[in-house]
């Protein structure tokens, strides 16, 4: 079955798990996993329940799981290449080392609910349901790239998805705000609003925290804690680096950043928690990112080279989740290479036909500026002549 | 007709793209940027650069400060504004430099070495918390210290607007001159860079050329970013100091190592001329250059007059009007959007000022009424080909 799925799978993108999720999950042939974390995953902070160490989850779904954490991981190292290459321009941060939260956040929801993040958007982007190759092409600033290849790394969009945010800290309380919608349409959706370490001393996060407690907004915070706000370590940014204690009366808990089965365990339990209308909760998950801040960091400077190897070959959510599948015994080496196989197989193709589209037409500077163009009949360009009329 | 320049939008395109495929915009900024019409173009081959001793000698900047034989180093941007900000610390014991990362240097190298040389407690690093880091700067300062904040990009300097625009700005104002947030400057990277898209890219000085209260001034060049920076950290007032990052690296002159002040609020003729004023600042007067050497050899006999403002707030209307009164004509050229950017500041005072002597009407090549595109900057920003064509509107009118 899933070597007949590698080959849909590179014809249909990143929808054919979407299908696999609905519906195999359930068929009763599937074999069920049933994995054991540490009590050490998961730290309360005014929560007297932690989410579950004892998990289960159909091998359809732990495979799943696994084959998108290789996709976004090669799908970094396309973007890193490409980059190197000097197709891609402008500012490009990627989340190499931190796949486990994308994917663990994707498989803890559903896609009623809704995600907004900062600007290391692509693995979000891509479990949200976008295209590796839209993904690629938006990032070289091609036509066919999911915002029209006019925003670039930080800019992307998907259903439910609200982005893709370049301004630190900014889109906290805006998952505030999309939270309300959800409370207000009384959908029992949430909204995962996330941030890193860096942005969590941003002021507008200590305001949407506030709005979100007053209210009891469904709304999860998840503060991506990678160490580092750019070059700085959290302890030289941070008064206090329990990040999950910040929400001061909101419950917190800080979670395993690089075990995808607590990440998905912590999300399950948190979206049971903020929708039976207990309020805003906020999650710490430690994680690691291998790369620099930006293309343009090394990631060096401020860290040893020691420190980035110890976590790769400690750490690794990839390794780790290969290493607890195989010990299932339902799960064969075999079946994980054919998958990794797969990962390759799609980013490969989507690398081919994101440099295959064209850059977008020229009068594209001009559009999705206002949304109704009928009461503005043009727009100034440069010099007159260039005016361009709707 | 050159071939960068048309009359139509139609051809005009199909020309600049043709020329942009082979050099591209960020290409002025390049060493090895090709010649356009035989005019070798770029910040590299400015003569608005003083790369040598004579060039030094002859800078009239430096001869009014009666330094120009004084002993210099050869230093891009970044490193003049590092110089300018080492010998601030050294001679003021109470100056602070913080912001996000720059205790490692930052992360255009321009604060490098100064946590080493002057301990962490002098340098040092803050959260990204651009609001703290001005409502910090303004309390350090309104207590009598020197504050000298960076933040990272002139896009991000937004969510400190309001600590910028209603608490350094008017502290003076409403404490009756008690107190005042004049010994805060704020630094940040500013204008496009050949990449940056929509938030590594934008030019904000009109914001604050809107706000009494502020100075704000956009440098050129590693000579004058030294000199005017040393007077902005030194000036009594909250000062915004736009950097036009793709200057650091491109932009390198032979810099006085003394200490040494420009003076704020004054704008700088940078080539005398009789027919046209041409008026910009910061990297887009290498634009200018380019357009001015294209317009004058295509027409004998033209000359232009190409001013660099400096200071956009408070900005030297004198100097800007005693040219237009003598040239008669105007075009005013900068990379923010035309609507409210500041050249339309400059047109109104200026047509008031002018207006019998105007013989045509003010020209404005400005950035394009939209966000700053990622994939068409080249097509936003209004380079040499524009700014040729709206001085040639100009003088034909």
């Amino acid at each position: 079955m899933l070597r007949l799925g590698s080959k849909l799978r590179l014809a249909s993108g990143a929808n054919f798990f979407k299908g696999t999720l609905g519906g195999a999950r359930f068929m009763s042939s599937d074999v069920n996993l049933v994995f054991k974390i540490a009590t050490e995953s998961y730290i309360g902070h005014r929560i007297e329940d932690l989410p579950a160490t004892d998990i289960e989850m159909s091998k359809t779904e732990a495979l799943d799981m696994y084959y998108k954490m290789q996709v976004v991981r090669r799908l970094e190292m396309a973007a890193d290449a490409a980059y190197k290459a000097k197709m891609i321009r402008g500012f490009c941060h990627l989340c190499t080392g931190q796949e486990a939260i994308p994917v663990g956040i994707e498989a803890g929801i559903t896609r009623k609910d809704s995600v907004i993040t900062s600007y290391r958007c692509h693995g979000f982007t891509y479990v949200r349901g976008v295209s590796a190759s839209k993904i690629l092409a938006e990032l070289m600033g091609r036509a066919d790239g999911v915002s029209k290849g006019k925003g670039g790394s930080m800019h992307m969009f998907g259903p439910n998805f609200y982005g893709g945010n370049g301004i630190v800290g900014a889109q906290v309380p805006l998952g505030a705000g999309i939270a309300f919608t959800h409370k207000y349409n009384n959908d029992g959706a949430c909204t995962i609003a996330l941030y890193g370490d860096g942005a969590a001393n941003q002021g507008q996060v200590f305001e949407a925290f506030n709005l979100a407690k007053l209210w009891d907004l469904p709304v999860v915070f998840v503060c991506e804690n990678n160490k580092y706000g750019m070059g700085t370590s959290s302890a030289r940014a941070a008064a206090n680096t329990e990040y999950y204690t910040r929400g001061d009366v909101i419950p917190g808990i800080k979670v395993n950043g690089m075990d995808i089965l607590a990440v998905r365990e912590a999300i399950k339990f948190s979206k049971e928690f903020t929708t039976s209308g207990k309020g805003p909760i906020v999650l710490e998950m430690s994680t690691y990112r291998y790369g620099g801040h930006s293309m343009s960091d090394p990631g060096s400077t401020y860290r040893t080279r020691d420190e980035i190897q110890h976590m790769r070959s400690t750490s690794d959510p990839i390794t780790g989740f290969k290493t607890r599948l195989l010990e299932t015994s339902h799960v064969t080496e075999d079946e994980l290479k054919a998958l990794e196989k797969d990962a390759k197989k799609l980013i490969d193709a989507s690398n081919v036909e994101a440099k295959a589209s064209p850059e977008p037409n020229v009068s594209e500077l001009f559009t999705d500026i206002y949304a109704d163009t009928t009461s503005i009949p043009s727009m100034r360009g440069r010099v007159v002549s260039e005016t361009h009329y709707y | 007709m050159p071939k960068v320049a048309a009359p139509s939008l139609q051809g005009m395109k199909h020309n600049f793209l043709s020329a942009t495929a082979t050099r591209g915009y960020s290409s002025i900024y390049d060493h090895s940027a090709e010649p356009i019409n035989g005019i070798k173009v770029g910040v590299a081959n400015s003569a608005l650069l003083s790369r040598t001793i004579t060039g030094v000698k002859n800078n009239k900047q430096l001869q009014d400060l009666g330094i120009a034989s004084s002993s210099t180093k050869k230093m891009n941007m970044c490193q003049s504004i590092n110089d300018a900000l080492k010998i601030s610390m050294e001679t003021d014991p109470k100056a602070i430099v913080f912001g996000e990362d720059v205790s490692f240097g930052g992360v255009f190298r321009c604060t490098v070495d100064l946590a080493e040389k002057f301990g962490p407690d002098r340098c040092f690093n803050t959260p990204l918390t651009e609001q703290g880091i001005a409502g910090f700067g303004i309390g350090v300062a309104a207590a009598g210290h020197t504050a000298i904040a960076e933040i990272q990009f002139a896009d991000y300097i937004f969510p400190a607007f309001d600590q910028i625009v209603n608490e350094a700005a008017k502290m003076r104002y409403r404490s009756g001159g008690e107190f005042s947030a004049g010994g805060l400057t704020i630094r940040s990277p500013s204008m496009a860079v050949g990449h940056g898209g929509i938030y590594h890219s934008q030019s904000p000085e009109a914001y604050f050329s809107h706000t009494p209260g502020l100075v704000v001034v956009i440098p050129r060049s590693p000579i004058q970013a030294k000199g005017l920076l040393l007077s902005s950290i030194r000036n009594k007032n909250p000062v915004v100091f736009l950097e036009p990052k793709v200057l650091y690296r491109s932009a390198v002159e032979l810099v006085p190592e003394c200490d040494y002040v420009l003076p704020l609020g004054k704008a700088e003729i940078l080539k005398a001329g009789s027919d046209v004023t041409v008026v910009g600042y910061g990297s887009q007067l290498y634009v200018l250059e380019n357009a001015i050497q294209l317009i004058e050899r295509d027409f004998p006999g033209t000359t232009c007059e190409l001013i660099d403002l400096q200071t956009i707030l408070p900005w030297d209307v004198e100097t800007v009007a005693q040219s237009v009164n003598k040239t008669g004509r105007l075009v005013i050229s900068h990379e923010a959007p035309k609507t409210s950017g500041f050249a339309a500041e400059i047109a109104a005072e200026i047509s008031n000022r002018c207006f019998t002597r105007l013989e045509s009407p003010i020209g404005r090549v400005c950035g394009a009424d939209t966000p700053f595109p990622l994939v068409f900057e080249r097509f936003y920003l209004p380079d040499i080909a524009r700014c040729y064509e709206e001085i040639k509107a100009v003088i034909k009118y």
